[in-house]
């Protein structure tokens, strides 16, 4: 019996980890890596989750519906950079007191505007696996849980290999480090960060999707994950696509084990415990460098 | 030019006087009879409390439409309280101080009603609960009235009836799954008190932190412990992860009976995504459509509060809590038209003295604001389909199991069998 339970809980807790490293990829680019305060990445994953929920109304798989969207968000990301450039990081107000005020009065502009437009009432998806699961042995694992994990998994995977073996990822990179010494190689440390912003926003469509899949939304959720998310960028250490991964797991696993083995009620604590220690021990995060 | 008479005098001062006083005559005539309250448009809680806000305008509408009270037509003054208990002492206060409304309603719920109750005590104002519970099990405020069909000492009481089920079936031992959240709390805790008058032994307890998306290692645990049946607290938006759980996870073969006060599915949209996997699953309502629930005027307000929902989008489907907030109009209605005026004390004395007819069936109060009588129904899901929502307005798919009187079928069991 408690090998059943166990073996369960660490693979539900590795399922629930790659659903949180979608969710929190797109901050560990813009939080992590371009030094964007966006609190505000939950409420567009939760837009993210309303696209796909429309999407599938239409008959579309919620996944495939996200990705339809991405290229809107990736869009609307830049856009909304450049707005976010021109008001605070041309002005020297950039990762200010000013500019995270500007992202929560933006988190709340957009959860109203959703409140306008499609109400307050929990919306879901529907889909051939929600309600099933994969049994493999004593191991079963619900469908709900494996489809954001793979879609997550591929998510991440193709953003490291976009940050490490592109000149594009690579200079998103750099831009991190120093965007003044950008400048001398002839790159726009600006457009950079708007192509990366971008990106960020585009994580977000997917993200939305795998929290539409995993349980209904309304478009007060985003805040159940904002100290979440930020918990596993800086845990992760800032900017690190595999550290959000790996923190997103632990997380993840720590979670499910307490649940299953401790007690449910003091799962939310574990994240912020995890950071707590982590920080004290390795205050860069598991996989960041001090700068 | 001839002296004015005192006579004279007299009748132009009359005339003066008459005249002054006439647009404040005529206002009072005509000055609406407000009726204030914060609710929750916006926030967790707000699909509830939208849907309760359009039966009420609905109310509104149907009474001013036959002349008002006391030839006044009746207004809100409504304050969005975002589901924040913070917000709600502040509405309060300027609702009785500034706004300064001739009745009150509650917020919606028991956690914003909790902070407001003291106030409306101590100003010893006239309220209609809406949806709360257990808020004057200890205030004992004798102007307090609520419309949810809780019955007698609801915070202690609610959930009996699920248990008078399990007794009625044999059973002996059950387990608790509940959400770490005022309400969903209050409800284990009430439940684990009736099991223990009942000799029925709790075999497993778990909590989970709200919003919780997984729920298979508390599910694993109960089937572990083998419970004769399992008592569910939860809200919305775990609600449907614990019933998706069950179908991905499974269900033991020992569990007989599962469900109690799953919040969430009774609203449409639930209703609609989860259809079949709602199977089996044994679990209460205020309303249900069946025989025994045909209560005078319920078919026509469901008839007109349908598209008016929808068109607000909120709950299209209207059975759980629009009936009621409508009944708390007609509490109103009755109790000013009764004492013909808008005195406080006298309405209060009427309505525990008095029945009145409403849309959800006759509401006898006892001393302490509640329904005299437990009405709360317990109602197995069966044959529901899925992506249906036409389904739930006929009857057939919520069989009514408990109270005893209003009965339609009988418990399916075990659990397993029923969702098959």
């Amino acid at each position: 019996m408690i090998v059943e339970l166990g073996s369960n809980a660490v693979v539900t807790g590795l399922l629930l980890g790659g659903i949180y490293a979608v969710a929190s990829l797109g901050l560990t680019i813009a939080f992590g890596l371009l030094q964007v305060p966006n609190v505000a990445h939950p409420t567009f994953i939760v837009l993210g989750a309303y696209c796909a929920y429309f999407g599938n109304l239409l008959g579309l798989d919620p996944v495939v519906a996200s990705l339809i969207f991405a290229p809107l968000f990736y869009l609307g990301g830049m856009v909304f950079y450049q707005a976010y450039f021109v008001c605070f990081e041309r002005r020297g107000r950039g990762n200010t007191l000013q500019s995270f005020t500007f992202f929560f009065g933006v988190a709340l502009v957009l959860q109203v505007a959703l409140i306008l437009a499609v109400g307050v009432d929990l919306r879901s998806v529907t889909a051939p696996y929600i309600g099933k699961s994969l049994s493999l042995g004593i191991i079963t694992m619900p469908y709900r849980l494996i489809v954001p994990f793979v879609a997550g998994s591929v998510v991440g995977l193709g953003l490291w290999l976009f940050l490490t073996r592109t000149h594009t990822g690579l200079a998103i990179r750099a831009v991190a480090h120093d965007d003044k010494a950008l400048r001398i190689v002839a790159l726009n440390p600006a457009s950079i960060k708007r192509h990366a912003f971008g990106i960020a926003m585009m994580t977000a469509a997917l993200a939305g999707a795998a929290l539409i899949v995993v349980n209904p939304v309304d478009p007060f959720i985003g805040g159940e994950y904002i100290g979440r998310t930020f918990a596993i960028v800086v845990l992760a250490g800032m900017g690190s696509v595999p550290g959000t991964l790996v923190a997103a797991v632990i997380i993840g696993l720590m979670e499910s084990l307490v649940i299953t083995f401790v007690g449910a009620t003091w799962a939310p604590g574990v994240a912020f415990t995890a950071l707590l220690v982590t920080l004290a021990i390795r205050p860069s995060g598991i996989f960041g460098i001090a700068r | 030019m001839r002296p004015i008479t005192r006579r004279t005098f007299t009748k132009g001062a009359v005339a003066a006087a008459s005249a002054l006083a006439a647009p404040a005559i005529i206002d009072a005539a005509e000055k609406p009879i407000r009726i204030g309250f914060s609710i929750a448009q916006t926030g967790g809680i707000a699909a509830g409390g939208k849907s309760g806000l359009t039966a009420l305008e609905l109310w509104r509408g149907d009474v001013n439409a036959a002349g008002g009270l006391l030839g006044r037509p009746v207004e809100f003054v409504v304050y969005d309280d975002q589901s924040q208990p913070n917000t709600v002492p502040a509405i309060y206060a300027k609702l009785l101080d500034i706004d300064k409304v001739d009745l009150l309603l509650s917020p919606y719920g028991t956690n914003l009603t909790a902070v407001v109750m003291p106030t409306i005590k101590q100003r010893n104002r006239f309220v209609i609960a809406q949806m709360e519970i257990g808020q004057n099990d200890n205030l004992k405020h004798d102007k307090f009235f609520e419309i949810a069909p809780w019955g007698p000492n609801p915070g202690s009481n609610w959930c009996r009836g699920y248990f008078d089920l399990a007794k009625r079936q044999g059973y002996k031992s059950f387990a608790i799954i509940s959400s770490d959240a005022e309400f969903s709390a209050n409800a284990a805790h009430a439940g684990e008190k009736i099991a223990a008058e009942y000799g029925m032994k709790l075999v497993s307890n778990q909590h989970y932190p709200p919003n919780s998306v997984d729920f298979s290692g508390i599910l694993r645990n109960v089937n572990a412990a083998a419970p004769d049946f399992v008592f569910v607290a939860s809200y919305p938006v775990e609600s449907a992860a614990m019933v998706h759980g069950i179908s991905e996870i499974g269900i033991a073969d020992s569990i007989q009976m599962f469900g109690g006060a799953i919040v969430g599915i009774q609203y449409a949209q639930q209703l609609e995504s989860l259809g079949s996997a709602l199977n089996g699953i044994t679990n209460y309502d205020t309303f249900v459509v069946a025989p025994s629930m045909n209560f005078p005027g319920i078919d026509k307000f469901l008839e007109r509060y349908r598209p008016l929902a929808e068109s607000k989008g909120v709950d299209p489907l209207g059975h759980f809590l629009p009936p009621f907030f409508y009944a708390g109009g007609q509490l109103i209605e009755a109790s000013v038209k009764a004492v013909g005026a808008l005195d406080e004390a006298k309405m209060a004395q009427w309505l525990h003295n008095n029945t009145v007819n409403t849309i959800v069936g006759p509401i006898k109060f006892g001393p302490d604001g509640n329904w005299a009588e437990n009405r709360l129904v317990y109602a197995q899901y069966r044959d529901v389909k899925d992506k249906d929502l036409e389904q739930f307005r006929h009857p057939g798919k919520q069989i009514i199991l408990q109270p005893e009187a209003l009965a339609t079928g009988k418990l399916v069991a075990p659990y397993k069998k029923a969702r098959a």
